[in-house]
């Protein structure tokens, strides 16, 4: 993500979301953390950085691909160390590399960080490997999730802001397909070095998650599962759709036909009338984007009204 | 990039945050809060603005001939990182093709405005962020922002990834260059290597984590991080922060550039 591509309102938000998230784990650590834990992280973080300067030729492609580092970490030291070392490594490279610069921070501490220790890691690694599916599955799964979630994350975040031309449909169908692959190729390093440190340290990854205990997410089996299914298919539908013509042609005579209309300032209203218009017209594109949107939106409200109901109930 | 050139471009990064000038002399709060400013109008112009953001140049090209830095270096390493915005902006010019302006007696189309104001924002706010990690050292950075209030857990977690970075990318540096020394022809580079690599790489970070945590103790470390000098804020940060925001806010309110534009013509 760059700060060019993002408007003030949209950096806004998803750098207090980030903030929010930072403080939230923070609090969480206190508690459960120990003195030894701390140049841990540290320590962990240089290794993510170092790791993420290292790269790799992909098999059949030739083209050299790069790790992320969050699933691996949210495995190793539980999601909340994770993210908190996560975050300091995007700002590190913020502020050094001038990676995306510093409004856009907050949103690739969102797409890089957040979604992976706290969506993809509770809410599908950690399901799937209690419901006892191997390992391999697990992770991959998770990894692909996690950077589908993510890349689907930058879109959304593009779109609201206003700056890019590029309708929706196409960009979704640029970014997901790509980042499917980016994240099955990270689901398998992942794999790998879990494994290679399992056989090598067995017992390191007790000792090294503070909060890994503490963070029981029991979800019921049809929602991840159809979240997961949905995702994919999101992805999945949405590369077919690339390869249609007609699919281009027609977001690009939507972009003609917007232009005579009156500019509005209101960018997030405009373009919820868009995908309006979307959703009735077209049903190839319209549907993969307005389907995972609305699954995801659905999902949401159903996680934050079990949640609600589960903590309601404890009390 | 390559993994050494990467490693360079980071040392010689913190070793220009360390001289001494006007700017680095600033309260690391102030530059912070000037700079958060100054990205926020920049990104707050509208899709088509590109005469409004000409003045912002000021502040890049006033904090490199106030601090020393070197330019060429600094544009550079924007232009390192420019391939997302510009593959993203370059679709503008393909969709966009209404015309906006007639210069000359061309039409351009609001297409290729907003890429060039794209590009424009691109260059103001990464220049920015470079140049704040080029006249505040990351140390300073860390406790500037503690004084503003972000959780303790995270700045220390930020000071020990500074220290450590440089250890063990050195660490790493190491291997990649085994790696380059028995590798032929992009054999050798693949996952599973990589894969070793990186669980090595692990093992030997939780190894070194155990020593640095008890050479740390023996020290006397009781879980934080003592400084020498904490920041504080005097009338040269609160004139900084003044006199920065009047302008951002005037530069981003009057298109200065439209009215000396009009005044030379005589409108």
């Amino acid at each position: 993500m760059s700060d060019a591509l993002l408007s003030p309102a949209v950096g806004a938000a998803f750098w207090s979301a980030s903030l929010g998230a930072i403080a939230f784990s923070a609090r969480k650590l206190k508690n459960a953390i120990d003195e030894k834990s701390v140049p841990l992280m540290g320590v962990m973080g240089a290794f993510v950085f170092a790791v993420q300067m290292i790269n790799f030729t992909i098999p059949a492609t030739g083209s050299s691909g790069h790790f992320g580092g969050g699933l691996l970490l949210a495995i190793m030291l539980g999601p909340h160390s994770a993210f908190i070392v996560m975050a300091s490594v995007l700002s590190v490279q913020a502020l050094f590399f001038a990676d995306g610069g510093l409004l856009a921070l907050g949103s690739n501490i969102f797409n890089i960080g957040f979604i992976p220790c706290f969506i993809a890691y509770p809410l599908i690694y950690k399901p799937l490997s209690q419901w006892g599916k191997s390992l391999s599955f697990s992770v991959i799964i998770s990894a692909s999730a996690g950077l589908l979630m993510g890349a689907f994350s930058v879109v959304l975040q593009t779109y609201f802001s206003g700056r890019s031309e590029l309708p929706f449909g196409t960009f979704a169908s640029l970014m997901l397909p790509i980042h499917l692959v980016i994240g099955v190729v990270e689901g398998f390093v992942t794999l790998g070095v879990v494994s290679y440190i399992r056989k090598a340290y067995p017992g390191i990854v007790e000792s090294l998650s503070p909060t890994a205990s503490t963070a029981t997410f029991g979800l019921n089996r049809v929602i991840v599962t159809f979240m997961i299914i949905s995702l994919f298919v999101g992805g999945v539908l949405s590369w077919f759709a690339s390869t249609q013509p007609d699919g281009l042609e027609w977001s690009i005579s939507k972009v003609y036909g917007k232009e005579t209309l009156p500019e509005r300032e209101d960018y997030i209203g405009k373009s919820a009338i868009e995908l309006q218009k979307n959703t009735a017209v077209n049903a190839r594109l319209g549907t993969s984007a307005s389907g995972i949107i609305g699954s995801m939106i659905v999902l949401g409200v159903v996680f934050v009204v079990g949640l609600g109901i589960r903590s309601f109930r404890k009390q | 990039m390559s993994f050494d050139r990467e490693f360079f471009d980071l040392g010689r990064l913190d070793s220009l945050s360390y001289k001494d000038s006007l700017i680095h002399r600033i309260d690391p709060r102030a530059k912070i809060m000037v700079l958060g400013v100054f990205i926020f109008t920049v990104v707050s112009f509208p899709k088509y603005e590109l005469s409004g953001l000409v003045p912002f140049f000021i502040y890049p090209a006033l904090i490199i001939s106030l601090s020393d830095a070197p330019v060429w270096f600094i544009v550079k390493k924007a232009i390192v990182v420019s391939p997302f915005a510009v593959f993203v902006g370059i679709f503008n010019p393909l969709l966009d093709k209404t015309p906006h302006e007639v210069f000359l007696g061309v039409a351009i189309s609001g297409g290729w405005l907003s890429f060039i104001s794209i590009m424009m924002k691109f260059f103001l706010t990464i220049t920015g962020g470079l140049l704040l990690i080029a006249t505040t050292s990351f140390p300073s950075i860390c406790r500037g922002l503690r004084g503003l209030h972000v959780p303790e857990i995270f700045v220390q977690q930020l000071m020990f990834l500074y220290r450590y970075i440089f250890v063990l990318s050195e660490e790493a540096m190491r291997m990649v260059r085994a790696r380059e020394l028995r590798s032929f022809d992009g054999r050798g580079k693949g996952v599973r290597p990589f894969i070793s690599l990186v669980g090595v790489l692990f093992l030997r970070t939780v190894q070194r984590a155990e020593r640095v945590y008890y050479a740390m103790l023996s020290r006397g470390f009781d879980g934080s991080i003592k400084t020498l000098s904490e920041p504080r804020f005097r009338t040269k940060e609160t004139l900084y922060i003044m006199l920065s925001v009047i302008a951002l806010l005037s530069m981003r309110l009057l298109d200065l550039p439209e009215l000396v534009g009009r005044v030379v013509m005589g409108r």
